[in-house]
């Protein structure tokens, strides 16, 4: 343990949360700004900087109007009153919201967020903690936060939350076997675990699904699109259904639940939840970046053409990073506008019998446009037979568990 | 009474795997945001719009022109053509008002004065705007046709001192009406 990686880890702990955190008040204020102009409003535009309480004439009006609405939220928030209702267990309810938090921003430790910058001989990744195993670290430290959620829901001591809970928990710890599941041909393909190399990979030869330079002009990696196009639908919508994003916010939908596992906390503590949860947003759009759009690279090829290790280099590099994470998040509030929620049922479907068996199939399907140098054409297409004989099986079962008794047999 | 079973429409596989109608609706969506940035929302001219979407943004923008005529304003008092005050202070309006917002002060005219044969005018009119409910109870009462709700209806103060109108603020909102009843003077 040397001295010089200490300082290099701290100082990227604290800027990384730094931006997760400044990440989390721009969610907000483009959640705001970009549903206003959905739904043909203006949105908050006019949050300025309040100086007339310090004594001054007048308030300052930022040129960019609305900007500092993050600010203004988080201020309301801390100044409400933190009630805690005397049915509550509060040894729980107050370790619920941390429950939330903590994994959320645990996670971003391994996100790769630019290209390794070199001082000296020293090389530093930029990402806190370098694992071979990130993604199952994301997925064991992401899968906590279910945690948090069942035990405001029960700690809370009152129908609503417990429903809240209940469902969050469920539909979670659902939707993380299809999240698991179709992230396999994607590792399959890479052969590593490590983010980092996951990502100097696709700035080398292409990003997952835009496979334009490089050895990404082979025919296999062309091949390859139809397993992980598929591998990207199943993985994005199982993240919104992690985050408890819209079209799956059951566990707070407002309209039934009133506010789901959060309808006893306020204040800070409310903030918590809303922290953690946009958090997670960020965290998922990051790992959607990194697995499938080539994480920090620029991409065809111009990453190639810089000099490695620069510190300019990696600044541009985190900027491509931000930038690709802030078209994805604007992606999810779009998508929260368009899809409307989905009934219960629906959902626990959607996870049980078309992902889970979907994301299977699929891993068999990237193993066979895999294992064509080495089994030849015969090979493939005896295995595509059983593999299409399999399907209609699942499919046929799958049926089978979606059927509903029929009222007159008794 | 035919009991008529309503049956789930019958989907087409490809509405059944979802996608299109997802895409749809998004390209729905941004087209929402994409006419709203460049303030072409359906609506948008005839809302007045400020430029975004179909909202006017109020202080800056607004839409005096479109009040109607029997548009129920803050209560004022009126001047007549010769500038009388036409408040003869009889207090009806502050008995007949349901929130007692009004206060009047009734004082003698000196028979010094021009108009020393209309015998009384308030000394202090006040009208609290806190609690006027513009009713125009007032307006209708007034056998003297001096009070008269306005179209204004911006009242702001930070204060609830400032809320209250006094004489001079109410002769200033409602300023001079001529063609009224004028049976003090020779002016018919």
């Amino acid at each position: 343990m040397d001295i010089p990686f200490l300082i290099a880890a701290l100082i990227k702990i604290g800027v990384f949360i730094g931006i997760t955190m400044t990440f989390v008040s721009v969610c907000v204020i483009f959640e705001r700004r970009f549903s206003a102009i959905i739904q043909d409003r203006v949105g908050p535009n006019r949050t300025m900087v309040p100086l007339s309480i310090l004594g001054f004439k007048k308030d300052f009006a930022l040129p960019i109007g609305g900007l500092t609405q993050p600010v203004a939220d988080g201020l309301k928030f801390i100044l409400k009153e933190d009630f805690t209702p005397s049915y509550v267990r509060k040894v729980f309810f107050w370790l619920a919201p941390v429950l939330v938090v903590v994994p959320a921003l645990l996670t971003m430790a391994v996100v790769p967020f630019g290209s390794p910058m070199e001082f000296g001989d020293t090389v530093i990744p930029m990402a806190v903690a370098d694992l071979n195993v990130g993604p199952l670290f994301i997925f064991a430290i992401a899968s906590l936060s279910v945690y948090g959620i069942t035990l405001a829901g029960w700690a809370s001591n009152s129908k609503y939350p417990f429903f809240g809970g209940v469902r969050s928990c469920a539909q979670m710890i659902s939707y993380e076997i299809a999240l698991g599941l179709s992230i396999i041909p994607v590792l399959m393909m890479f052969q590593t675990l490590n983010l980092g190399h996951i990502v100097e990979y696709q700035a080398a030869h292409g990003w997952l699904l835009l496979p334009a330079w490089g050895e990404g002009l082979s025919l296999e990696r062309w091949l390859m699109l139809i397993p992980l196009g598929i591998s990207f639908v199943i993985f994005t919508t199982s993240i919104f259904a992690e985050t408890n994003r819209m079209p799956f916010d059951l566990p707070e939908c407002e309209t039934e639940l009133v506010g789901g596992y959060h309808t006893e906390y306020s204040s800070m503590k409310f903030a918590l939840f809303f922290m953690g949860e946009y958090a997670a947003m960020v965290v998922g759009s990051a790992l959607i970046v990194t697995l499938f759009f080539g994480g920090w690279s620029i991409g065809f090829g111009i990453d190639g053409l810089l000099p490695t290790g620069a510190w300019w280099v990696s600044l541009i590099h985190i900027g491509c990073f931000l930038s690709k994470v802030t078209v994805f998040i604007l992606f999810f509030i779009l998508v929260r506008w368009t899809i409307p929620r989905f009934r219960y049922d629906q959902l626990m479907n959607l996870g049980w019998i078309v992902f889970f068996e979907a994301a299977l199939i699929n891993v068999f399907l990237a193993a066979l446009v895999l294992a064509y140098p080495s089994i030849g054409l015969m090979g493939v297409i005896i295995g595509f037979i059983i593999l299409s004989a399999a399907a209609t099986l699942l499919i046929i079962i799958a049926k089978g568990a979606t059927q509903k008794p029929s009222a007159t047999a008794v | 009474m035919a009991i008529i079973k309503v049956q789930r429409p019958k989907l087409s596989p490809g509405e059944k795997i979802y996608f299109g109608a997802i895409f749809k609706g998004m390209v729905i969506t941004l087209r929402h945001a994409f006419r709203s940035l460049i303030g072409k929302s359906t609506g948008a001219k005839e809302l007045n719009s400020s430029g975004v979407g179909i909202t006017m943004q109020y202080p800056e923008q607004k839409w005096d022109d479109q009040l109607p005529e029997y548009y129920r304003g803050t209560p004022a008092l009126v001047t007549d053509e010769q500038d009388r005050e036409r408040c003869v202070s009889c207090q009806l309006c502050e008995f007949i008002c349901p929130p007692k917002a009004i206060k009047i002060t009734p004082g003698e005219i000196p028979s010094n004065d021009e108009w020393a044969k209309v015998e009384k005018r308030p000394q202090a009119f006040d009208i609290d705007m806190i609690r006027c409910i513009y009713c125009g109870m007032c307006e209708e009462v007034c056998p003297e046709q001096a009070i008269y709700l306005r179209p204004d209806y911006v009242v702001t103060g930070t204060s609830r001192k400032e809320m209250v109108h006094d004489k001079d603020r109410l002769y200033e909102i409602g300023g001079k009406r001529v063609g009224l009843v004028n049976k003090w003077n020779d002016l018919k």
